[in-house]
């Protein structure tokens, strides 16, 4: 209520948070009043209630008209409400200094910098891991005793048994797939009976393995970043340390090991699954016997296929369990931290996967495999 | 009882609690008047934390009746509304931790109110002076945070939206005596200038000495004894003796005694 240069100010009723956006926008739209009028006078006689928010926006006009060099004024401020005003006075008295802002540029490089470093710094935490667990190994060759065999044993019932029920069903459905899309195709040409050969040669020697390395990264790989993530923030790894036990032996061995000797039985599982899956799409789509089918396999697939398949399997496991562990080693206090280093662990595990996959076949193609 | 009811913030009444056939809380009868600071003692695992979460509305009960500021406690709609009306500094401070300590005090703030980003800035800053840290410690994350500085700012974001009511589990478990001597002295001061209701669990005899108006003590799932300190050291139930009157407690006692 502008009086010639005085400009006098009543709140009245309730100036708190359920009122907030109705306040701010009053305190808005009185503020160019504020730099004009010459002397402010906040009666605050009429407040029936005010809390910190209503009692700020006050204070922030108050320092509004002071800032413009002007007089401001607070009276009739009730008992009740005058610890909270003197409290109010003192705050936002320094602002947070704002960060520098970055050239963007400038950023964009840093950001790859940064992330150079950090993938040298990947490969520096992946051959850690290995050399550490190179020490357990030759720790556990020297006192067989050292190996928890229970945690071993319990680790591959985990990522062993209880997964090939998925592991056939998803195995079982990419061979049948594959061996319709062959008949369906080859058809054209008059070559259905060739299917065969591309199943069977396809399962064994790359898909079978593959799809289950994948699948085990996600299923597997997963948990034990969780598991061992958990387990970092809850200190529980820092306790083992400090009862003169070594991590990667208690925890980490056993379930790579596990991990190793999982993955190789799950690839055969898998690639009979395919095969039958492959076999049963023929017979039902492609009208091929049963009997038929067995002897084309027989004929178009030899028991180096099936090597050249299951030698994979025990390297793809051990990455995975790497990638694994030391992306749960990783993990910080928070719980952000543990979602991102379990995406983390499984994204890249699939990805070595595949590159170690692709290393193979230049390999067996140099040795005429 | 309406003479009353302008003066007490919450009232309980008898609140059976239990988790299958075991009974935690057993008709026990609570009244929290306003703007006093109450603390609760009991025995570890006897049911404390289970009568704040449940006056909070975060356990079902099996019977009994709650009213916080008048207004009945269910475990509907309104109760959710009610959240408004009290804030909660859990043990562990529960942060949000992908949030800094800013965007934790101005998460209540945003979800319930209409306001532009710098007012809530501005607001969030008073609120981490007001729990006495600066307007840099802002920008921490909760994992950066030492615990004393975790209570504080859980704190203020329980104090975010100015509530009439504040619940406090263990505000002072696991600070040190110097850290947990300025807490205690933080709430207190909180507590008059905000004029707060706070309603405390503690183990700390310190904390219950300095800063609680009224001490209930609860044992076998009721409130065997409520009054100010003093009063609860002349009591005679024996689980309230021997809790303050154990080795632990001779420090509050005189040493002629």
């Amino acid at each position: 209520m502008p009086s010639g240069d005085t400009l006098e100010l009543r709140p009245v009723g309730s100036w708190t948070a359920a009122n907030a956006a109705t306040l701010e926008r009053l305190s808005n739209d009185i503020a160019p009043q504020l730099d004009r009028a010459s002397f402010v006078r906040v009666d605050m006689a009429g407040l029936r209630e005010l809390d910190t928010i209503g009692a700020w926006l006050l204070e922030r006009m108050s320092r509004r008209a002071t800032a413009a060099g002007h007089r401001a004024d607070v009276v009739g401020i009730a008992d009740d409400y005058a610890g909270l005003i003197e409290e109010v006075r003192q705050v936002n008295r320094h602002p947070p200094t704002p960060a520098p802002a970055r050239n963007p540029v400038v950023a964009k490089l840093g950001d790859i910098g940064r992330g150079t470093i950090g993938a040298g710094d990947d490969i520096a935490a992946f051959l850690q891991m290995l050399g550490a667990l190179c020490v357990a190994i030759m720790g556990v060759i020297r006192r067989p005793r050292s190996l928890r065999l229970t945690s071993f044993t319990y680790q591959l019932y985990r990522v062993g048994w209880q997964a090939i029920p998925i592991v056939v069903l998803i195995t079982f459905l990419i061979g049948a797939i594959i061996a319709q899309q062959g008949i369906f195709h080859f058809r054209k040409f008059g070559a259905d009976s060739y299917v065969v050969d591309m199943v069977g040669i396809l399962v064994l020697r790359e898909l079978g393995v593959l799809i289950v390395a994948i699948m085990v990264a996600g299923r597997s790989g997963s948990a034990y970043t969780a598991e061992l993530g958990s387990m970092k923030m809850r200190e529980e790894i820092d306790a083992l340390s400090t009862m003169g036990l070594d991590p990667i032996e208690v925890l980490m061995l056993p379930r790579i090991l596990a991990l190793v000797c999982a993955l190789p039985i799950l690839s055969f599982i898998g690639s009979m699954a395919a095969l039958y899956g492959g076999g049963l799409v023929a017979w039902a789509y492609g009208g091929m016997e049963p009997a038929i089918f067995i002897a084309r396999l027989h004929d178009a697939v030899s028991v180096t296929h099936f090597q050249v398949g299951i030698i994979k399997a025990p390297f793809m496991a051990l990455v995975i369990g790497i990638v694994a562990c030391s992306e749960g080693l990783r993990v910080k206090g928070s719980a952000e931290s543990l979602g991102k280093q379990t995406t983390t662990s499984v994204v890249k595990s699939i990805f070595l996967v595949i590159v170690l996959d692709g290393l193979f076949a230049v390999f067996f193609a140099s040795i005429g495999m | 009882m309406l003479d009353t009811g302008g003066q007490i913030a919450i009232r309980v009444r008898d609140l059976v609690v239990g988790f299958r056939r075991h009974v935690v809380i057993d008709r026990l009868a609570l009244d929290v008047r306003k703007g006093e600071i109450l603390g609760l003692v009991g025995a570890s695992g006897g049911g404390k934390s289970v009568l704040m979460r449940t006056i909070i509305g975060l356990i079902p009960r099996q019977g009994g009746e709650i009213e916080v500021m008048g207004a009945p406690i269910n475990h509907d709609r309104a109760t959710r509304d009610a959240a408004g009306r009290w804030g909660i500094l859990f043990q562990q401070g529960a942060l949000f931790s992908s949030l800094t300590a800013r965007q934790n005090i101005q998460f209540p703030l945003r979800e319930n109110l209409v306001l532009s980003d710098a007012l809530m800035d501005e607001i969030a800053t008073a609120k981490l002076e007001m729990v006495g840290l600066t307007p840099e410690d802002g920008d921490k994350f909760p994992s950066e945070l030492s615990g004393g500085m975790t209570k504080r700012v859980a704190l203020a974001r329980a104090l975010a939206l100015d509530p009439a009511i504040v619940f406090l589990d263990e505000p002072t478990s696991g600070l040190d005596p110097i850290a947990a001597g300025d807490f205690d002295t933080l709430i207190k001061t909180l507590q008059k200038t905000l004029g707060l209701t706070v309603f405390m669990v503690t183990h700390d005899l310190a904390s219950l000495n300095t800063v609680c108006d009224r001490v209930a003590a609860l044992a076998d799932g009721r409130i065997v004894a409520i009054g100010p300190m003093r009063e609860l050291l002349q009591s005679g139930h024996p689980w309230v003796r021997a809790y303050f009157h154990g080795k632990r407690s001779q420090m509050l006692q005189p040493k002629a005694s």
